[in-house]
């Protein structure tokens, strides 16, 4: 929990500073309303899901390039599925994830079956699913048009709480998805057995742990999860194109990992700490929009507080490494 | 054969009164040689002789902490084994030392490249490579690649590359390791080669095959001292032996268990190391059985085998009436057998998880799907306990204790599973002396309980001490096996060392 410490504060830091900026600018709390608290519970419950997806799989030292590319071809299949194919929601939706899954495992197989390095496996990935989509929807973008309005309670809902503000079904999915993982990583044998193996390949596998299997079985979470944030990607802006829909999501995925505290040798991580490193993530895009400090310089501000938290988080280590 | 050391000629390098300490450990005692220009002297011990340290001392790996080196009559200290190999000592180590990625001529030159400014003469160097590899009899393309070379062909590569050098001394570790036998006639006559013109070899062995076709001279040491010499001419397997060994047997009789029923038995059983040697033989429970053996001898590989980590080639295991093959570790713990590996850091334990985890590694899997918190904690207060596991509390990460502590940890593991039979690797490397007898006790204990125990050791007291009985396993076989009153250590290191196909 110690390790948390950091990030939280950053956390708040981004909150408070944002606050007082945007209280400057225009002499007004401009940034935290109902309205703005919504939107960016509504978008951290999608790109946590991404996080925690990424998080399964840096846990075993391994990496999945390709989140980005599973996001687009759940956001391009679940459209076609429900209005070319004309299927029912409760038809589509499982079969979407079923082809995400199926992806994973195509992935773990790869990795663990021929020993290719899941650097090249998901990078291939991030190129060949994107490329197919592109192929197979013509470039032309999936709409999914209005008659879907149920299934897009999924990602736009709010549950009311007060008369200005709701809490984002999204979010919601979020929570349970981020307990059930939670839940695996430290309760069940399995998590146990992923966090050794992501440490100790092979004193695992001299326990008797089933070292491919769980590696395999990592993958496939992963996929399935980005599937299901895809989903709800393109439930919530109700169109996908293939040439650009979740492009670098695989990267926000991974640094918000990497910020909670999820270490890239593997073995290391809390889920708390991706749900936090990813709301960082989400709460500084938004500061930057309302700060407005211009959009050209979105991505220089999020790489700069990046590796101030990587920074801040080996220092800190050191700091308690040396007290003890 | 007799060496020219004669005519009071100057020794090219002589070590005298070298001795060299690690943590405590006394590595060299007070050793002295001289090593004459055109003569063979080859160098024989057991694991931990010494021999290895004596040749890194030479090389400059090492620095002596007493006694002084003298090449060519002059006092020389190296500081690295760039000095060394500077002043003409070049050490080609066991295992292949060469960047594969490399053509023959770039790793030839490494580090001494010809060039211009910054640029490569690559030209020069290939024409240069191809003189230098004549002299070793390596015919093959400076261009080709070193990954594309035979083991054979990559030992002679190195040997160039030491007398491109201008090697006047060429000391190597066990050079026919990995070579096959016309590899090795090969290197024979190759050596036969430098010999004649004047360059000193020191040649460190295991084989005595070796030795008797070499050597001008053998120099043997045991527990860090120069044990004795005799000239090639005169040696006999026997007397090797005797130099080799000598030490007093300590022997910590014990009661002999009387063996139970079978427990494991394996058949034709084929190592990925070893394809061709094939191992028979049975355990029975209540049997303590030593693996005797040198270094690469098989014995790791069939452990590894035995406990599924590595796919056997063929054979065929049985486990108190369970059939393994092509079995993986989780199914030779279902069977009843374990292995506590040779490397506790690497195989043994997750080093950044703690003893608790460490623990209930191997059994938490079998108690369900969700960690039983109550069954772990109990595990690892009893294992604390029963194995006197010297740790402030479980939840301490286990990379900061002991070694022996550490080892007691992986022990407490297996012994969670309840095994019926256990191997162990290397039970006591690195294991403190108290720690050490905690083991052997706790081992004799399961022995009396009906465990049988199959346990590899390089340390021949340690073999005498714990075997019932022991196999001793050379180049992949099983080359013999000697009952409890047969043992010792002549008769051990006798079938060690290949006598039996020598």
């Amino acid at each position: 929990m110690k390790k948390l410490l950091g990030i939280t504060g950053l956390l708040l830091a981004v909150f408070v500073v944002t606050t007082l900026l945007a209280q400057q600018a225009d002499g007004s709390n401009s940034f935290l309303t109902a309205y703005n608290l919504q939107n960016l519970l509504q978008r951290v419950g999608m790109f946590g899901i991404l996080s925690i997806a990424a998080a399964f799989v840096i846990v075993t030292g391994g990496i999945d390039l390709s989140i980005g590319a599973v996001v687009c071809t759940a956001g391009c299949m679940l459209p076609w599925l429900l209005k070319d194919c004309a299927l029912p929601p409760w038809l589509a939706l499982p079969l979407v994830l079923l082809l995400c899954a199926g992806i994973g495992l195509w992935h773990g197989i790869l990795i663990v079956g021929l020993r290719l390095q899941p650097f090249v496996v998901t990078l291939c990935g991030l190129l060949l699913y994107r490329g197919l989509m592109r192929w197979f929807t013509n470039d032309q973008t999936m709409g999914l048009g209005s008659d879907v309005e149920g299934l897009r309670w999924l990602a736009n809902g709010r549950i009311p709480i007060t008369a200005s503000f709701g809490f984002p079904v999204s979010a919601l999915i979020l929570l349970v998805v981020a307990v059930l993982a939670a839940v695996f990583f430290q309760r069940t044998v399995w998590g146990r057995h992923l966090f050794a193996l992501g440490r100790n390949e092979e004193a695992a596998r001299f326990s008797g742990v089933a070292t491919g299997r769980l590696t395999i079985l990592a993958y496939v979470v992963c996929s399935l999860l980005a599937g299901l944030a895809g989903c709800l990607f393109v439930l919530y802006v109700n169109s996908a194109g293939a040439s650009s829909f979740g492009n670098f999501y695989e990267l926000y995925a991974i640094a918000g990992a990497v910020l909670g505290g999820v270490a890239l040798r593997g073995g290391e991580g809390t889920i708390l700490g991706v749900v936090l490193g990813s709301s960082l993530m989400q709460v500084l895009a938004m500061a930057i929009v309302i700060v407005g400090s211009g959009n050209q310089l979105e991505f220089a501000i999020v790489g700069a507080v990046i590796l101030l938290g990587a920074a801040a988080d080996e220092g800190v280590r050191r700091l308690l490494r040396r007290r003890r | 054969m007799t060496s020219r050391a004669q005519d009071g000629a100057p020794p090219v390098l002589e070590v005298v009164a070298i001795g060299k300490r690690f943590d405590g450990v006394q590595a060299l005692r007070s050793v002295s040689l001289q090593l004459h220009a055109g003569e063979v002297v080859a160098l024989i011990g057991e694991n931990g002789a010494g021999k290895s340290t004596l040749m890194k001392v030479l090389a400059g790996v090492h620095q002596p902490d007493e006694g002084s080196l003298r090449l060519l009559g002059r006092e020389v200290r190296f500081a690295d084994p760039k000095a060394a190999l500077a002043a003409g000592i070049a050490l080609i180590h066991q295992e292949l030392n060469l960047c594969d990625n490399l053509t023959v001529a770039g790793a030839l030159f490494l580090g001494r490249e010809l060039r211009r400014g910054p640029f490569l003469r690559k030209r020069a160097m290939d024409r240069q490579a191809v003189a230098a590899l004549a002299r070793t009899g390596l015919e093959v393309s400076p261009h080709r690649l070193v990954s594309s070379l035979a083991p054979g062909q990559q030992q002679l590569l190195e040997i160039a590359r030491a007398l491109h050098g201008r090697a006047r001394v060429l000391i190597m570790d066990e050079p026919t390791s990995c070579l096959t036998d016309t590899e090795t006639q090969r290197l024979y006559a190759v050596v036969r080669e430098l010999k004649a013109q004047g360059t000193a070899i020191v040649w460190i062995t295991h084989r005595m095959a070796e030795v008797l076709e070499l050597a001008d001279r053998v120099v043997a040491l045991r527990d860090g001292e120069h044990t004795g010499e005799i000239a090639g001419a005169d040696a006999t397997h026997e007397r090797m032996v005797a130099m080799m060994v000598g030490r007093q047997l300590r022997s910590q009789l014990r009661p002999a268990h009387p063996p139970g029923e079978v427990a494991l038995v394996v058949r034709g059983l084929c190592t990925r190391a070893f394809p061709r040697a094939s191992v028979d033989f049975e355990l029975r429970c209540g049997e303590v059985v030593g693996i005797a053996g040198l270094l690469g001898s098989g014995r790791s590989e069939l452990l590894r085998a035995l406990f599924g980590v590595d796919r056997a080639v063929a054979g065929q295991i049985t486990c108190c009436g369970v059939q393994l093959g092509g079995h993986d570790p989780a199914d030779a713990v279902r069977a009843g057998l374990v292995l506590v590996p040779e490397d506790r850091k690497l195989q043994g334990l997750v080093l950044g998880m703690s003893v608790r985890e460490n623990l209930s590694l191997a059994t938490l899997r079998a108690r369900g799907t969700f960690v039983d918190g109550a069954y772990e904690r109990d595990l690892c207060v009893r294992a604390i306990a029963d194995l006197a596991i010297a740790t402030p509390h479980g939840e301490q990460r286990v990379a900061v204790l002991s070694g022996g502590n550490q080892q007691k940890v992986v022990l407490g593991k297996w012994l969670a599973a309840e095994p019926r039979v256990l191997l162990l690797d290397e039970p006591t490397r690195g294991v403190d002396v108290a720690a050490r007898a905690e083991i052997y006790a706790r081992l004799h204990e399961l022995a009396g309980r009906g465990v049988a125990v199959l346990f590899v050791s390089s340390e021949l007291p340690e073999v005498l001490a714990l075997a019932d009985r022991c196999l001793v396993m050379h180049q992949g076989r099983v080359e013999g096996e000697l009952p409890r009153q047969r043992m010792s250590e002549a008769a051990i290191l006798t079938l060690a060392t290949g006598k039996g196909v020598a």
